[in-house]
């Protein structure tokens, strides 16, 4: 469980900042009466810190995941499916993608249609690509029913392409939607929450690749001799 | 959606978020059935929470039936046994609990007790509903499937419950359990999205966290846990359901199964009970600490007294819900874990017992010397407390792990959870629904009929689960379908099961005359007026009673004061409403 702990350590962390700046050391029984004044900087908006915590959940999924993986490395068998280079290629098209709707998030003139095209076209790239190394990896023995190492692998990638999925049906109700109005920015800045999910989802597979590729193997083992 | 007009008082901080009218109902549906309004989806969290609590408890009856009088009821077979029981369990502790405490309540108080609106995403928040709602009607379509529903108990252990030894492994009774939990969680977390960035963003002026009532520290800690826990059994049921339908082997060893090797193999089955228990444990707090804050309302309120110790109250709240994600696996002593991990967890167990002790005596301190009213909801915040504390000793007993060991397959592991997680939150529940009713109907419920219904609820439950500790402690094992007469047991308990099961079935009749009640006084209840209870907190201000849409009429309110000025010194009234501007304490003398 040491993945989900850790995970769940930082985010103990953000809370205790944020409680830390919510008065709790105040005492509401005797504080002189009235509105008090507003001392701390404003939220992000609704929608924007909607998506934050979406990303956090999701977030402990994939490290709920990354525990289950982790726990199971000492059973037998445990051989981790060799990833074709493909996967390299992925990842750079994530990347492309991110860095795309970001771009898109900043730019109000045209070149944010052209930046939504390259973020929309890329990620599709990614999920294709994604399908053919479950293809390959097929074919070459590490089936979705054979050993967990292997059957980690589709579960872990087929949810992490399902929540780009899910992105790309948010991206593409969003583009619709900014089509069918004049406003020049919505005042939440959609898209900018779609480049906020986007990113979320960058930095969890980053994290998952190196988990899949066996990276994280001696760090892990460190930890759990320390626990143990 | 529409910009309402704004105070440009200059004293006043500026508003947070823009004051916008939720999107209003155009049609009977979206008033009444797909509802954006979160008072009615509270109304339709319930209302199918309590439907399927139902038939959580005929379950719990048609169990104590066999154990109480076994070999009399013919269709009770040992299979229907465990099917009852697993049935029972999962519907009480997910969706009847996690769904009343957080949608209900949460859904009908964050909103009003913050000073807002509504809550911040209305459609999520109505989705959030009709999702829990087809998660309830998988469930219950798992009734009606060829071999009935799962029978592998309510922690699901694998390998069992995907095997054809276990009711409903082989057919579809179990995955329909792991589809009904998946979709729970996802329609929870929607939910749960809401209620956080409501607390966090939505609230009125003036409400700063610290003038939350704990109601809402309450649920808004609960929430933030489950969004964190839930996916532990998100994970747990996808790959579950994956190791039955698909022939993975993520909790599967290499099994022999009536003389037939499997094809499944490598591997483990403790990763699921760790999974599970990690999502388990924090269940519990999920649960409770919406009881907590709820109880400390009802306390202030029916004592006309302050909550002692407001800021250790919240303290103890984040604490609690911090420390409940590393005790997990006191759940799993019996597994065969590592020595040292069990000394860690038992240490955490009762680490954890320091800051709910905390709450205790700050309950039993804002009683202390206060105006007790003994109304209903007071009588069940007092059953809240007993019962509680006794749940909580024997956990403390079972937290270590050389007492848990051997009772932990036992009836004395039962009697502790009911009275911890099934009594004690329950009686929260009720004492919320006699608070709060007035508010959501305009009319108080029937006094009468509420007292009997207490009585038999608070002493019955106790002539239920006192008894069966003792069973449990002389040795007989739960989860069996029959014990006859084992060599290993010298004192006979076929009595004391008798005697539970009929209080059981009484306690049980007694929640119908409840449901009676909630429809006779909806008609025939005594108008209640607007702030019945003479309360402080913002829910009972609205300018109509029972709240319209939108909540606050023209202007939101504005708060001025924490949310607990009950007797003050020099004050006219007991009580002094958030929204009051005027001084502290009038005339306050030296205390």
């Amino acid at each position: 469980m040491t993945v989900i702990l850790t995970f769940l350590a930082m985010i103990a962390g953000i809370a205790g900042w944020w409680l830390s700046r919510q008065g709790l050391m105040s005492k509401p029984w005797l504080e002189s009466v009235g509105p008090l004044p507003q001392t701390e900087p404003s939220h992000p908006p609704p929608y924007r810190l909607g998506t934050a915590v979406l990303l956090a959940v999701i977030g402990g999924l994939f490290a709920m995941l990354g525990s289950a993986f982790v726990m199971q490395i000492d059973e037998t068998p445990w051989q981790l499916a060799p990833l074709p280079n493909l996967v390299w290629l992925n990842t750079g098209l994530l990347v492309l993608s991110s860095l795309a709707l970001h771009f898109a998030s900043r730019d109000d003139g045209q070149g944010r249609q052209i930046w939504l095209i390259v973020g929309s076209v890329t990620a599709v790239g990614f999920l294709l690509g994604q399908l053919q190394i479950w293809t390959t990896l097929t074919q070459n023995g590490y089936e979705l029913s054979g050993a967990p190492a292997a059957s980690f692998f589709y579960l872990i990638t087929g949810l992490h392409g399902l929540h780009i999925l899910g992105g790309l049906v948010a991206l593409g109700w969003v583009w619709l939607r900014l089509s069918q109005t004049d406003e020049r920015t919505d005042r939440e800045a959609p898209i900018g929450l779609c480049a906020l999910y986007w990113h979320g989802l960058l930095v969890i597979w980053l994290l998952l690749l190196a988990l899949l590729l066996g990276l994280g193997n001696e760090f892990l083992a460190l930890c759990r001799s320390a626990l143990t | 959606m529409a910009d309402l007009p704004h105070d440009t008082d200059p004293q006043l901080p500026p508003a947070e978020v823009a004051d916008v009218m939720p999107p209003h109902a155009h049609s009977w549906w979206s008033h009444y059935v797909f509802s954006q309004d979160a008072k009615y989806i509270a109304i339709q969290y319930s209302g199918t929470a309590i439907a399927i609590g139902l038939v959580g408890l005929v379950l719990s009856w048609l169990m104590r039936l066999q154990l109480g009088f076994p070999g009399i009821f013919d269709f009770i077979t040992p299979d229907a046994y465990y099917q009852f029981i697993t049935m029972h369990g999962m519907i009480m502790v997910v969706y009847l609990l996690t769904a009343v405490f957080l949608g209900g309540f949460g859904n009908y108080l964050i909103p009003l007790m913050v000073g807002a609106r509504d809550m911040v995403f209305p459609f999520v928040n109505m989705l959030s509903f009709w999702i829990y709602l087809l998660a309830v009607l998988v469930l219950v379509a798992s009734f009606f499937a060829p071999g009935g529903p799962t029978g592998a108990g309510w922690t699901l252990y694998p390998p069992q419950a995907i095997l054809s030894g276990t009711p409903g492994g082989a057919q579809s009774g179990i995955i329909l359990m792991l589809v009904s939990l998946i979709l729970f969680i996802i329609g929870f977390t929607m939910g749960g999205l809401n209620y956080v960035v409501t607390v966090l963003q939505a609230r009125t002026r003036g409400m700063t966290m610290m003038r939350l009532p704990l109601t809402v520290w309450g649920i808004f800690t609960a929430t933030v846990m489950a969004l964190l826990a839930f996916p532990a059994l998100l994970v747990a049921a996808i790959m579950m359901l994956f190791d039955r339908l698909l022939g993975t082997s993520f909790f599967m060893p290499a099994l022999v199964e009536l003389g037939e090797t499997l094809s499944y193999g490598g591997g483990s089955p403790i990763a699921f009970q760790h999974l599970f228990w990690f999502f388990g444990h924090p269940e519990v707090y999920i649960v409770a600490l919406p009881a907590f804050g709820i109880v400390s309302d009802l306390l202030a309120v029916h004592a006309r007294k302050n909550v002692f110790g407001y800021r250790m109250m919240v303290w103890a709240i984040v604490g609690i819900g911090a420390l409940s994600f590393i005790v997990w696996a006191h759940h799993m002593y019996v597994s065969g874990m590592h020595p040292y991990f069990g000394f860690f967890f038992a240490t955490t167990t009762l680490i954890i017992a320091v800051p709910t002790a905390i709450k205790v005596y700050n309950w039993v301190l804002t009683l202390w010397k206060g105006d007790i009213h003994l109304t209903l909801p007071m009588l069940f915040a007092l059953g809240f407390i007993v019962t509680f504390v006794n749940g909580g000793l024997t956990g403390l007993f079972l937290g270590n792990v050389v007492v848990d060991v051997p009772l932990s397959d036992t009836m004395f592991v039962v009697a502790h959870f009911h009275m911890v997680m099934g009594v004690a939150p329950i009686m929260v529940i009720l004492g919320a629904i006699y608070h709060w009713y007035p508010l959501m109907t305009g009319r108080m419920l029937n006094q009468a009929m509420g007292h009997f219904h207490f009585w038999i609820t608070f002493i019955g439950a106790y002539a239920i689960f006192f008894p069966m500790h003792y069973v449990g402690l002389v040795g007989v094992p739960r989860r069996y379908y029959e014990i006859g007469e084992p060599a290993f047991m010298t004192t006979p308990v076929e009595g004391l099961n008798a005697f539970i099961t009929v209080a059981a079935l009484t306690v049980g009749a007694a929640q119908m005359v409840f449901l009676f009640n909630l429809y006779w006084s909806s008609r025939h209840g005594r108008v209640a007026g607007s702030n019945p209870w003479k309360a402080t907190t913002l829910e009972w201000l609205t300018p109509v009673v029972p709240p319209e849409h939108g909540n606050w009429g023209d202007d939101l309110p504005l708060v001025y004061r924490w949310a607990y000025d009950y007797s003050l010194p020099g004050a006219p009234e007991d009580y002094i409403v958030q929204t009051d501007p005027g001084p502290k304490a009038p005339t306050a003398g030296p205390l």
